[in-house]
């Protein structure tokens, strides 16, 4: 990186538009917006005094790594904050026009419901950022050793199975720990995830710590509180540390755990370093009396009022939703007519609690496509979709596909129409093509494989939409290095890029999952080459087929048949 | 040398004695203030409460803070290691002195104590920083101002943002 180039000049400023929050999300008061400005001037100093030589590669890596920016085997990746995964149309709109602008067109949706940009220069991303907090946004800690981008059910606050809306929790998590003076300097990164619903589709159980709304014997909501999960490198499995917890604890909670994680985390192998091996080498119940030892000191000095947690729910308020959206049913006629608008139907949207809408999942695994990625183009055309059909608001799940959550079903067959025209509408949600996956080898300089191309070359053997329908739910998580970003030992099927010798090599694992309880997945044999892998996953579908009995998912065959059946037949020809 | 000291360049009179692995004793000691490693306090505690000058304790960042909050009456500077500006125990060890062992004294960073953390460093109840000799003093000074709203509490901010709203 050359030090030698001058700061750019502030940039051509993006095109004034008022930026319109919508009800239904949390809007920024005057406090809230000074810290995102005044975190963007900071860095701005920061990154001149990169530039000019005068802070160093090492100490500037770790400022700008806490505002989410790499410098990567190509250029500089830039990952913007997208809390809890909820973000409005003007946003959208801003993130559309930093691709444009700043970016080669396009951008990359990640497990944390985050977005990455992969080609900004270093000296354009202080007014990148001065762009963001415009439209109150930003990219505080997106990276570096700290408390990371909170994430939360894709569902919350429309979902049917669901005991209380995650979010204003999220957001007041979010506050929390923004520029926590104690902890921007933990031995390694610390996740938190919340879901307020039955079934987990925020895998809690693999976070550092893991919030769960759940309601005791008195009928009290409150958090069931699980610690020491993650994946990477040792992938663990987190263990309950408190069964319940009283919201007005939640904050006094996490400072115990954090700070318990602060002074006794492992520093000196950063392999080592997450709260798990900690947790791992202590004990449970060890590290469970040091942290209510710590608990003990600020339980009573830091308590969560009832009045902010109200003040926080009243920004996610149920929209007022039309009360006669149940007696449009246009889109059952055009599903009787076409094909393709009934398979969206039914494999892309989701029921509602409110009868008469439904949610609708934006594909972003469109064949040939890098899962995730999306285009300034397509960026535009959500938000104009969102702002049509869906209240303006927009989510991201940890699936890495979009969320329109609330359209009215009478409206689903122009919007699918527009979503098909521009290639959104790949109707593969929860099946095997819905894979999750990492950037790889083609953009992540930690990566020891290629991850997209093997993802198009698996897509492409399941490209027969019946056979995949008729496969069912089968989640595969790709991560092209042991760090496990795409979440490989969680998987249905897991597949790891290894390196051998300089060659792309792939491990697979069989029977993950986090969907209610978790489970690390089962090594399958030995690695295959980047050939066989398609191959390979062909066959462990055949025999999940042949194998199953009546109504039987793929997890559900797994579990009962075990690894072996499919060790058989992967690995037949040796 | 030069410190800061609530936000202030100042002359700084006070003298490091090293650890004792240096072999060091209470017999070497020089005249005047010194600051001491905690490990000579805890060998020759009943020596060092004779010295005539003023008194202070160094802890490093793996230190249990709880073995010396009994003593902290008879230091008028505890001050805290920083080995490296990654090694974020002593924003902690700080946090527990002045929240949770009530220490009213001089809370000094010692070590790779740089421009970019001293915010953090001012807001987990440092108040004085020997500067790392690579940065420039007078510019370290420009970093106190830079982030002005506190949405948690710490050692200088009792109530979380949400109750100081307006």
């Amino acid at each position: 990186m050359s030090q030698t180039q001058n700061i750019a000049p502030a940039a051509q400023p993006q095109p004034s538009r008022p930026c319109v929050q919508r009800p239904g999300m949390y809007i920024y008061d005057q406090y809230d917006q000074r810290i995102v400005d005044e975190r963007v001037s900071q860095f701005r100093g920061q990154t001149q005094r990169y530039l000019t030589g005068e802070l160093g590669a090492d100490e500037f890596m770790a400022l700008r790594l806490m505002n989410g920016l790499y410098i990567q085997r190509h250029a500089p990746m830039l990952r913007i904050a997208i809390p809890y995964g909820l973000f409005s149309s003007d946003q959208m709109r801003m993130l559309a026009h930093i691709a444009r602008q700043y970016d080669k067109g396009y951008g990359h949706f990640t497990t944390r419901q985050n977005i990455q940009f992969n080609w900004p220069k270093l000296e354009t991303v202080p007014d990148i950022l001065a762009d963001l907090a415009s439209v109150q946004m930003h990219a505080i800690q997106t990276s570096g050793n700290c408390i990371r981008n909170t994430t939360t059910d894709p569902l919350a606050g429309v979902a049917a199975d669901e005991l209380e809306d995650p979010r204003p929790y999220c957001e007041i998590i979010r506050q929390w720990s923004t520029l926590h003076p104690e902890f921007a300097y933990l031995p390694r990164k610390f996740k938190i995830a919340i879901t307020g619903a039955s079934r987990d589709r925020a895998a809690t159980l693999v976070h550092d710590i893991g919030l769960r709304l759940v309601r005791n014997e008195t009928g009290e909501v409150g958090f069931q509180v699980s610690v020491g999960g993650g994946l990477g490198r040792t992938p663990m499995i987190g263990q309950t540390i408190r069964p319940f917890l009283e919201k007005q604890h939640l904050l006094s909670y996490l400072e115990a755990i954090v700070r318990v994680y602060n002074l006794k985390g492992r520093r000196d192998n950063k392999y080592k370093a997450r709260i798990k091996i900690l947790v791992a080498s202590l004990g449970m119940d060890t590290f469970r009396v040091l942290v209510e030892r710590e608990w003990g000191n600020n339980r009573d000095k830091l308590i969560l009022d009832q009045a902010e947690i109200d003040r926080v729910k009243t920004f996610f308020t149920p929209l007022p939703y039309d009360a006669d959206a149940a007696s449009d049913k246009r889109h059952e006629g055009y599903a009787n007519n076409n094909d393709d608008f009934a398979r969206w139907l039914k494999y892309n949207t989701f029921d509602h609690k409110v009868e008469g809408y439904r949610g609708v999942f934006v594909s972003l695994k469109a064949p040939g496509i890098a899962p995730g990625d999306i285009t300034d183009k397509q960026m535009d055309l959500v938000a104009e979709l969102a702002d049509r059909y869906s209240a303006g608001l927009i989510r991201s799940t940890y699936e890495q596909n979009l969320v329109l959550s609330d359209v009215k079903q009478g409206e689903l067959y122009p919007l699918w129409q527009s979503l098909h025209q521009d290639g959104l509408a790949t109707p593969t949600i929860g099946s095997i093509n819905d894979m999750i996956c990492c950037p790889g080898l083609d953009f992540c300089e930690l990566a020891n494989a290629s991850s997209i191309d093997v993802a198009d070359m698996i897509q492409r053997r399941f490209e027969d939409l019946d056979y995949l329908y008729d496969l069912g739910e089968i989640r595969l998580k790709m991560s092209g290095c042991m760090n496990g970003c795409a979440h490989h030992a969680i998987g249905h099927i897991g597949i790891l890029g290894v390196d051998k010798k300089g060659e792309e090599w792939y491990q697979l694992t069989l029977g993950g999952f986090a969907e209610t309880t978790a489970e690390l997945g089962q090594r399958l044999g030995r690695a295959v080459s980047k050939d066989e892998v398609a191959d390979a996953v062909e066959k462990i579908a055949h025999v999940y087929v042949e194998q199953r009995i009546e109504g039987e998912q793929f997890i559900d065959t797994f579990q009962r048949i075990g690894i072996v059946p499919f060790q058989e037949r992967v690995y037949a020809d040796n | 040398m030069q410190i800061i000291k609530n936000r202030q360049i100042i002359e700084d009179r006070w003298q490091h004695i090293p650890d004792l692995t240096d072999g060091v004793t209470t017999d070497t000691l020089p005249a005047g203030d010194i600051i001491v490693p905690f490990s000579l306090w805890q060998s020759d505690k009943e020596q060092l409460l004779q010295h005539s000058g003023g008194l202070g304790v160094r802890l490093n960042s793996d230190h249990d803070v709880a073995e010396i909050s009994p003593d902290l009456s008879h230091f008028a500077i505890v001050a805290l290691q920083f080995p490296s500006f990654r090694d974020g125990r002593s924003y902690s060890i700080a946090t527990a002195l002045r929240q949770h062992y009530g220490y009213t004294g001089e809370l000094r960073a010692v070590g790779n104590v740089l421009r970019d953390q001293l915010a953090y460093m001012e807001r987990a109840g440092f108040d004085a920083f020997e500067i790392d000799a690579s940065q420039t003093i007078e510019d370290a000074l420009n970093a106190f101002g830079e982030i002005s709203v506190k949405y948690q509490t710490s050692s200088d901010e009792p109530l979380p943002l949400y109750r100081r709203r307006a």
